[in-house]
């Protein structure tokens, strides 16, 4: 059966590959795993109110939003240097400095 | 009454997230992913997950936002040639977005996939929260300290300072 929460989730992980492909700055790139994460946050927490199994759920949404915010920081870091030795957050400049 | 709400935020999840995607400025985007993460805090209260809710709205809204803004004030913006340039290209690039929700959507309503999720529910009775974090799922915990050390040594090894050079 195809609900509208469903539907929602779909178009989340739709904008969010999207946007991922397109996009070639890095910060951006960044907002759209964050987008992508927001599409499975819903989808565990439609799970666990289909399944009945509410707080396994919540559980599993803890540890994702914990991995997410320690990829994120580790990210922003890498990030960073890579500015400070390229001078860009573009990926073709970065790549054609770095050939 | 409940539903009517939970679809009026659905919309705007969704009108939200389109937005963070499609602001020029980097900043104003990474507020717009803040709106996101407030509006799922809201459904996710209305769906009856507040534990998990509250966690969604003081790392995500709040901890997120502060790491996309301090990692843009510490990379230069581009200047305003570069961004003209980028802005006359930037909206053809959401040219195709459209039809492959379209796309998409229709494939799904054509396919019906089934979502059954019952043969893997009610075996046990729902435990409580408390129980489940602290001793179902407690290697879990275990895991997620793990990978908080990870990361704190990940972001000291980057950060530190080259001392020979």
């Amino acid at each position: 059966m195809l609900t509208i929460i469903f539907l929602t989730v779909v178009l989340l992980y739709i904008i969010g590959f999207y946007y991922l492909i397109t996009t070639r700055n890095l910060i951006r790139i960044l907002i759209a795993l964050e987008v992508l994460t927001k599409g499975l946050v819903l989808m565990l927490i439609y799970v666990g109110k289909v399944t009945e199994q509410m707080a396994t759920a919540q559980t599993m949404v803890i540890t994702l939003i914990i991995i997410e915010v320690v990829i994120l920081a580790v990210a922003a870091g890498i990030i960073i240097n890579i500015f400070n030795r390229t001078d860009s957050l573009d990926t073709r400049k970065i790549f054609r400095k770095n050939k | 009454m409940n539903n009517t709400v939970l679809y009026i935020f659905l919309g705007l999840l969704v009108v939200s997230a389109l937005l963070t995607v499609m602001i020029k400025n980097t900043l104003k985007a990474v507020i717009a992913l803040a709106c996101t993460s407030v509006i799922l805090t809201i459904i996710m209260f209305i769906m009856g997950a507040p534990l998990a809710a509250i966690f969604e709205l003081s790392v995500c809204a709040g901890l997120v936002t502060a790491i996309f803004a301090s990692t843009i004030s510490l990379t230069d913006n581009p200047t305003d040639e570069e961004s003209a340039e980028k802005n006359k290209k930037r909206l053809s690039r959401y040219v195709f977005l459209p039809i492959i929700i379209v796309v998409i959507i229709g494939i799904m309503f054509i396919t019906k996939p089934a979502l059954d999720f019952t043969w893997f529910t009610n075996t046990v009775a729902e435990d409580t929260l408390q129980n489940t974090i602290w001793h179902v799922r407690n290697l879990d915990i275990a895991g997620q300290i793990v990978v908080i050390l990870a990361g704190v040594f990940g972001i000291v090894t980057l950060l530190k300072e080259r001392s020979k050079k």
